[in-house]
């Protein structure tokens, strides 16, 4: 399997999303954001960080980069694109998903462990969990409270394109268990075709017991499969 | 134009020091070198006040490969690996601009650690505040958390701990101080010293801008009521270059065409062209027409005032130009070469074609004015608690007090502002005795821990000295690892005063024995003086940043109880010192008496045993007892892991607030299996240690027999609320 980590100014989840990557034996490249021309690649990372410093609007520059031109074409062709964090609001902010990212509803950056629980897993990014599986991953963001409009929302939620709700321990999903607002407690959205993963959760944090713990690894390894 | 009275006081110089500086040149300054002179004179540049105290601490020892002196301290810590860092303040822009005045302190102490050639890896802070009830409390707290959590998030550096006090001493002069941790090659560490002659000197990063003007001398006055107006001193942070900064020189590193490197942090320009001249002997001329700035019609002077934020200066080797510029043409810096090292050791400016500046370097560096300050021997306040009748206080009301208590609450409302876990090499976050990162890649990690305690300093300056030194120490060991050295940030008030420069001197001193004795060297610091608004000066505040090392990552332990059944046992000895105890101080609100002795042989015999019986798998988890004392570092064990305990009456006191909440020294929790009781007894008694068998693991309920039982989810109700309801939007 080979991959392409997207690496912009400010970005600083590349080389974590990368260890994991490797770690799982993808052969993978990070491609520099001035770059015009993307190595065929079964995964493309578009990581988590500061693009741009996050100026102007979160993901807003990074969004007409070079090398996103590149991306949104693969997309498009159906290649399989993540968006961790940053990298979430880069694609909503290029197209490629649709949605808003505003800010935390707590007005406050939030970095803690959170769990969500697996809405779907028929599809190539969370085959390797079960359904209502509940994960403890992080987050660290000021801007991860997701909102869309109802037309949005319930094509969203009628084509199974909500595949992570925040919940708690128990998989309780309510107002209670919603860390930055989001609508619906939702923590990553699918476009239609399902190939393009944008979600505020971090999994490559989450790959090592000796730092957490390994629940973010069968994301890594759906991808495999 | 001759100087005037009036402009020397501006600058913050004496009328003597003026005229030394006039004997130096050999005529009058003008008005960019009395700039210049006032920027490198000043306490905070120059250290005139404390440099002959500092002499005094043990700096060296066969671990340390950079003492003080350099732009942060250097570690060996095996196999060719090195452990830069250094702790540094940002007091007075922090109460000026909150959150830019916390930015920028982070952002300085980074690029101290990268300037040496090192990938940070950690940051951490020690934060202090008024009372909560002092009106500008919460707008300063709030501040400075998304000011340290906005420029760390940013950059990608995890923040993995510090700690928050409030005390009305800080109420007109908050402490911000941040500690920055890198990892290096220990053969590939960059120094400020220039060496060889028409070397070109480039100016890499942020443009330069009006911004921070005079902000060190500004560091070296006290506060009054127009504190306020002083707003443009400070400086604003863009962590977002900080970050291609980061980038840039390390890559730049990679290849070897950096002669020396030097952060423009405080005085900016100025100090960073006078530091590396200096320390190389040799001299420096600049084009000031060269320099790259942010506005129109700069001046001269404000561009070698300015303490704009993120930029460097780089002498490189000539032939390597070319390349070093591709490398910050990647990265969108500017890159431009200003002026070229000289044989004349002196600093010469040119502007428009004029020198506009020519002073001997000796005359700012070396011969800047070091005094011996006149000093008065503390009074030390003496024990004089028996007016408290402790009988009356009933032990769980002291114990919920104190745990719901804004410096004990838990404080995570703080540290959820902060990323402590990009990088992916965070094995332990804030809440426990140390935080612990791994080096990356690698089976070793280090610890670090942040500590001051302010209040024992006020009482016994030397004693408080010694013991914070000590309870850093004990910090690194609870986790299991060894203690390395220490980078200090000593912040204390107006050292032209001889009570404050008398708590100074009794401080370093305190500190210099308990440093030599444990063999825990001071590798870099910083001091702050002048902490004091109105003539009111703070308490005696010495900042201890400490490093600790594992040389596997199966020796790391924490404070979370592991099995019901298991026994925690109390090391070192209980003898009821309640002078200076967060239980005087939140149940009687007193300050009065004596801080705990410290006896340091008893410290490290302590301390080493602990290490020992980590090394041999005999503990399950460990814990320091300072501050609050038993009982309230065993309900910090309770509410790690939600698991209760069943706490045993103690033999020999009869009264039972002052065995729970004295402050003695030198003590540990440790959790062991039943099974190991014994073997670790034995081991104890070896060694000649004091230990009792003080509770036992159980489900739920954390009680004292017949005394008094709660739920722990109770317990930990009470500890999380402060922050909370402090900082409810109402």
């Amino acid at each position: 399997m080979k991959s392409s980590v997207i690496v912009f100014p400010g970005s600083n989840c590349d080389r974590d999303v990368a260890v994991a990557l490797e770690k799982l034996q993808f052969k993978n490249s990070m491609i520099w954001h001035k770059e015009n021309v993307l190595p065929k690649s079964d995964l493309i990372v578009v990581p988590g960080g500061f693009s741009y410093g996050d100026y102007l609007r979160s993901g807003a520059i990074a969004a007409k980069s070079n090398i996103l031109n590149e991306v949104i074409k693969a997309g498009e062709r159906g290649s399989l694109i993540l968006g961790i964090c940053n990298g979430f609001q880069i694609l909503i902010e290029c197209g490629l998903l649709k949605g808003a990212l505003l800010r935390n509803s707590g007005l406050k950056f939030i970095s803690k462990n959170i769990f969500i629980k697996i809405q779907s897993n028929k599809n190539k990014f969370f085959n390797k969990y079960k359904k209502n599986e509940i994960l403890e991953l992080n987050i660290a963001h000021n801007e991860g409270n997701f909102f869309t409009d109802k037309k949005h929302l319930n094509e969203l939620e009628d084509n199974d394109l909500i595949p992570i709700k925040y919940c708690d321990k128990e998989g309780n999903i309510n107002q209670k268990t919603n860390p930055n607002g989001s609508i619906n407690n939702i923590a990553g959205i699918f476009n239609k075709n399902k190939n393009i993963l944008g979600m505020m959760p971090h999994p490559e944090r989450m790959v090592d017991k000796t730092c957490s713990n390994e629940d973010g690894l069968p994301l890594f390894l759906s991808l495999m499969n | 134009m001759k100087i005037n009275k009036e402009q020397i006081e501006k600058h913050g110089l004496k009328l003597e020091e003026y005229n030394k500086i006039k004997e130096l040149l050999g005529r009058e300054a003008n008005l960019l070198e009395l700039g210049i002179f006032s920027a490198m004179w000043n306490e905070h540049c120059s250290y005139k006040s404390s440099k002959i105290h500092l002499k005094k601490l043990p700096t060296k020892n066969n671990i340390v490969i950079q003492g003080p002196g350099e732009n942060a301290g250097v570690i060996d810590i095996g196999d060719d690996d090195a452990i830069i860092f250094k702790i540094e303040s940002h007091n007075h822009p922090s109460f000026i601009e909150p959150y830019q005045g916390a930015a920028t302190g982070v952002g300085g102490i980074l690029r101290d650690v990268f300037t040496m050639g090192a990938r940070p890896i950690a940051l951490m802070n020690s934060i202090h505040f008024g009372s909560p009830t002092n009106k500008n409390t919460q707008n300063l707290l709030n501040g400075v958390v998304s000011g340290i959590g906005g420029y760390g998030n940013s950059v990608g550096i995890p923040t993995v701990g510090g700690e928050t006090k409030f005390n009305s001493t800080y109420n007109e002069n908050i402490l911000v101080n941040a500690m920055a941790v890198g990892h290096a090659n220990k053969n590939k560490i960059f120094y400020s010293k220039a060496k060889g002659i028409n070397k070109p000197v480039v100016y890499v990063g942020s443009k330069t801008g009006r911004d921070g003007i005079h902000g060190a001398t500004m560091a070296s006055a006290e506060f009054d009521e127009n504190s306020e107006e002083k707003k443009p001193t400070v400086q604003v942070g863009d962590p977002f270059t900080e970050k291609l900064l980061l980038e840039a020189c390390l890559e730049l590193m990679r290849e070897n065409s950096i002669i020396s490197i030097q952060d423009m942090g405080a005085a900016g320009l100025t100090s960073s062209s006078i530091e590396m001249a200096s320390k190389g002997k040799l001299g420096i001329e600049l084009d000031l027409n060269k320099v790259p700035c942010r506005e129109n019609n700069m001046s001269p002077y404000e561009m070698m005032l300015s303490e704009s934020q993120e930029r460097m200066l780089i002498i490189l080797d000539e032939k390597k130009e070319k390349k070093a510029k591709k490398i910050f043409d990647k990265w969108d810096l500017d890159f431009v070469v200003i002026g070229k090292t000289t044989d004349t050791n002196r600093l010469v400016l040119n502007f428009d074609d004029k020198i506009v500046a020519d002073i001997p370097i000796p005359a700012l560096a070396d011969k800047a004015p070091q005094y011996d300050r006149k000093w008065n021997k503390p009074k030390i306040k003496k024990n004089n608690l028996k007016k408290y009748d402790l009988k009356k206080i009933k032990i769980e009301d002291a114990l919920i007090k104190i745990l719901s208590s804004p410096d004990h609450s838990n404080k995570s409302w703080i540290t959820d502002q902060y990323d402590q876990v990009v990088m992916c090499d965070t094995i332990q976050k804030s809440g426990g005795d140390a935080a612990v990162v791994r080096i990356h890649n690698k089976n070793k990690a280090i610890s670090i821990s942040v500590d001051s305690s302010a209040n024992y300093c006020s009482s016994d300056p030397k004693s408080g000295g010694k013991q914070i030194v000590c309870e850093n120490w004990r910090n690194l060991i609870s986790v299991g690892s060894k203690p390395l050295a220490i980078t200090n940030c000593l912040n204390f008030g107006n050292p032209e005063k001889p009570d404050v420069m008398g708590e100074f001197v009794e401080c370093i001193n305190g500190m210099k024995e308990a440093c030599e004795f444990l063999n825990f060297p001071v590798v870099s610091g910083n001091v702050s003086f002048y902490n004091e608004t109105n003539s009111k000066s703070i308490f005696p505040t010495p900042v201890i940043g400490g490093i600790g090392l594992f040389d596997n990552l199966n020796k790391i332990i924490n404070m979370k109880t592991k099995k019901v059944g298991n026994l925690i046992i109390i090391v070192g000895k209980t003898l009821g010192h309640l002078g200076q105890s967060s239980f005087m101080r939140e149940i009687y609100s007193s300050n009065e008496g004596a801080p705990p002795e410290i006896n340091l042989t008893n410290e490290k015999n302590n301390g080493h045993s602990i290490l020992n019986l980590i090394n041999l798998n005999l503990i399950s988890s460990c814990h320091d007892v300072s501050s609050g004392g038993i009982l309230i570092s065993l309900a910090e064990m309770s509410m790690a892991s939600m698991l209760g305990l069943k706490i045993l009456k103690p033999k020999k006191f009869t009264d039972l607030n002052e065995y729970f909440f004295a402050e003695d020294q030198g003590r540990y929790l440790i959790e062991i299996e039943i099974d190991n009781l014994k073997k670790v007894e034995s081991i104890l008694k070896k060694s000649n240690i004091f230990y009792e068998v003080v509770a036992e693991v159980q489900n739920d309920i954390f009680e004292l027999s017949k005394t008094f039982s709660i739920k722990t989810q109770e317990l930990y109700k009470n500890n999380n609320q402060w922050f909370k309801k402090f900082n409810a939007i109402n």
